[in-house]
C-alpha cells in the first residue's frame, strides 16, 4: 500500500542533505565544543557557524542566537526566563488562547507561581485584535508572547502590528515561529521582536534541537544550570550533529520557500476545490487568505474527527486532527474553541498538511477517497440527517 | 492503540441505524465530549429481538455501538441490564485507558433504553 504523509505540521521527514551534514559531527568530528584541543576545536567551529548561518537567515547577530533542545524548550524560556528574570518590574504576561501548549502550560505554572497571565481572544478567523492588546497591557506587563502562525489552522498573526504596541509600552515581545520557519519570511528587525523560537524537526531538519533569538539587552534567566554553554543562557553540552542539521535545514527550507510555496498552495488550493465539490457540508476553519499556505483545518459536519483518521490511515494516509481522542484530551480544540466554533463541529475537525514531498497526485488521491469515508460515517451519524 | 477487535468493528460495524418502531431508545453523550450515540432496543415478551444504533465519534465509540448491539441480542432484560461498561470493553479485547471513560458509552445508552421500554410499558399499562 502506498503511503501518504499529510501532517507536516506534527513533524517532517529529514532531508538527505541534513543527515550528509550532520554525520561527520557523529564520526570524526566528536569533540565536545567546550574543550580546548583540536577536536573541541573542530566541534566549536562548526556550532559557530551554525549559529552565525541561523542569524543571518533571521536577521539577527550570531551572539543572539541560542541552541535549545527545541520549540517547546525555547518557548519555555522566553515565557519562564523573562519572567522570572523581570518579576521585580512585574509580574503580568499578555499571551493568546490560541498558543502552542509549550506557551500555555508555561503560563499555567506561573500562574501557580503568582504571576497573573492575560489570554487574548482571537475573532471567528482566528486573529487577535491589536486592540485587545493595547487594552491588555498594564504598568506591571513584562511580556507578550503571541505565536506567528497557528500550528493547527495555519492562521498567521499580524505580529508587526502587535508587537509595535509592546514595544512602544517597553514591554518584551517573543513569538512562537515553529510553524512559520520555511514558511513565510522571518527578519526579526523588521517584525521588531525580541524573542523568537524555532524547531529543528518542523523544516526537514532533525528532533530534538531548536533555537531561539533573544534580542540583546533582553533579562533573561536560565532554566537549566550547569557550564558556561550558550552564553550562560543553557547549561548543557550542545548537541552539536543536531544543531548543524538545524542550521542546514533552515538554510534550505529559507532558501527554496517561495517555490515550494507556489507549490503548496496550488495543493491546497486544488484539495479544497475537489472536495468541496465532492462532499456536501465541509467547513473551512480560519481564514483562506491569512494562512501558511500548506495547511487546511476542515469539519465534515456530523463525523468526528479520530474516525475520519482511522480511515485514512487504514488507507496509507496520514492526517491529524485537533480533536479530543487523538491529543489525549476529551474537549474539542482549544484554538478551534477560541475561534467560536460549535464543538461538534470543532470535534470533526482534520488537519491536512502538506510538504515539499506532496505530489498533485497524492491529494487527488486523498480527494478522491474521501467522499466514500464521509459518507459511509454519516451513514452511521445521528448529527447528520441525509440530505437528498 | 487499537485492538484488532475495535477496528474490525469499526471497519464493519453490526446494526448500524434506526428502528423505527422501536420499544426503547437510549440516547447518551454530548458535542463537547466528542461521542454522542443512540441505541435503539425492540422487545418481544421479555427479551431483546433487535438493536440497531447510530453514533457519532471515534473508532472506540463505534466499535463499543456496535459490540453492545451484538451483546444484546437475544437477551432478556434483566440479562441484558447486567451488560456493563466493563462487559463491552472485555468484549473487544480492551479500550486504551482514556477511552473507557468518553468513548465507552455504549452501555450506557442500553441502561437508558431499557429504563425507556420500562417507562412506555408502564404508560401503556396505565391507559
Amino acid at each position: 500500500m502506498k503511503k501518504i504523509y499529510l501532517d507536516h505540521n506534527a513533524t517532517t521527514p529529514m532531508r538527505p542533505e541534513v543527515l550528509d551534514a550532520m554525520l561527520p559531527y557523529f564520526k570524526e568530528k566528536f569533540g565536545n565544543a567546550s574543550s580546548i584541543h583540536g577536536f573541541g576545536r573542530d566541534a566549536k567551529v562548526a556550532l559557530e557557524e551554525a549559529r552565525e548561518k541561523v542569524a543571518e537567515i533571521l536577521g539577527a547577530s550570531s551572539s543572539e542566537i541560542f541552541f535549545t533542545s527545541g520549540g517547546t524548550e525555547s518557548d519555555n524560556l522566553a515565557t519562564k526566563g523573562t519572567a522570572f528574570a523581570n518579576r521585580k518590574k512585574g509580574r503580568h504576561i499578555v499571551t493568546s488562547k490560541i498558543e502552542h501548549h509549550a506557551i500555555l502550560e508555561s503560563c499555567k505554572f506561573l500562574e501557580k507561581e503568582g504571576f497573573e497571565v492575560t489570554y487574548l481572544p482571537v475573532n471567528f478567523r482566528g486573529l487577535i485584535d491589536p486592540e485587545d492588546l493595547s487594552n491588555a497591557i498594564r504598568d506591571d506587563t513584562t511580556l507578550v508572547s503571541i505565536m506567528y502562525a497557528n500550528n493547527e489552522v495555519g492562521i498567521i498573526q499580524p505580529i508587526e502590528q502587535l508587537s509595535k504596541i509592546a514595544k512602544k509600552m517597553k514591554i518584551y515581545f517573543h513569538t512562537d515561529a515553529v510553524q512559520a520557519a520555511g514558511k513565510i519570511p522571518i527578519d526579526v528587525q523588521k517584525l521588531n521582536v525580541d524573542m523568537l523560537s524555532v524547531s529543528g524537526h518542523k523544516i526537514y531538519g532533525p528532533k530534538g534541537v531548536g533555537a531561539i533569538y533573544i534580542r540583546k539587552g533582553v533579562r533573561i534567566a536560565p532554566l537549566s544550570h550547569g557550564g558556561h554553554h550558550e552564553r550562560s543562557r543553557r547549561a548543557g553540552t550542545e548537541n552539536v550533529p543536531a544543531i548543524v542539521g538545524l542550521a542546514k535545514a533552515l538554510e534550505l527550507v529559507v532558501g527554496e520557500m517561495e517555490n515550494q510555496n507556489k507549490h503548496l498552495r496550488n495543493l491546497t488550493e486544488a484539495f479544497y476545490k475537489k472536495l468541496m465539490e465532492s462532499i456536501p457540508d465541509v467547513v473551512l476553519h480560519g481564514d483562506l487568505d491569512r494562512r501558511i499556505p500548506n495547511t487546511l483545518n476542515l469539519s465534515f459536519k456530523g463525523v468526528e474527527g479520530e474516525s475520519i483518521i482511522l480511515s485514512l490511515d487504514m488507507k496509507g494516509v496520514a492526517v491529524a486532527s485537533g480533536s479530543a481522542c487523538t491529543s489525549g484530551t476529551l474537549e474539542p480544540s482549544h484554538v478551534l474553541s477560541a475561534m467560536g466554533v460549535d464543538p461538534a463541529i470543532a470535534q470533526g475537525a482534520i488537519r491536512f498538511s502538506f510538504g515539499r514531498d506532496t505530489a498533485m497526485q497524492d491529494v487527488e488521491y486523498v480527494a478522491g477517497i474521501l467522499p466514500e469515508i464521509v459518507q459511509r460515517l454519516r451513514s452511521m451519524s445521528p448529527l447528520y440527517a441525509k440530505k437528498e | 492503540m487499537y485492538s484488532a477487535k475495535v477496528m474490525e468493528h469499526f471497519q464493519n460495524p453490526r446494526n448500524v441505524g434506526e428502528i423505527e418502531d422501536a420499544d426503547g431508545v437510549g440516547k447518551v453523550g454530548n458535542p463537547v465530549c466528542g461521542d454522542i450515540m443512540a441505541l435503539y432496543i425492540k422487545v418481544k415478551d421479555g427479551r431483546i429481538i433487535d438493536a440497531k444504533f447510530k453514533t457519532f465519534g471515534c473508532g472506540a465509540a463505534i466499535a463499543t455501538s456496535s459490540m453492545v448491539t451484538e451483546l444484546v441480542k437475544g437477551r432478556t432484560l434483566e440479562e441484558a441490564k447486567r451488560i456493563s461498561r466493563d462487559t463491552v470493553a472485555e468484549a473487544l479485547d480492551g479500550l486504551p485507558p482514556i477511552k473507557m471513560h468518553c468513548s465507552n458509552l455504549a452501555a450506557d445508552a442500553l441502561h437508558k433504553a431499557i429504563e425507556d421500554y420500562k417507562k412506555r410499558a408502564r404508560l401503556k399499562d396505565q391507559k
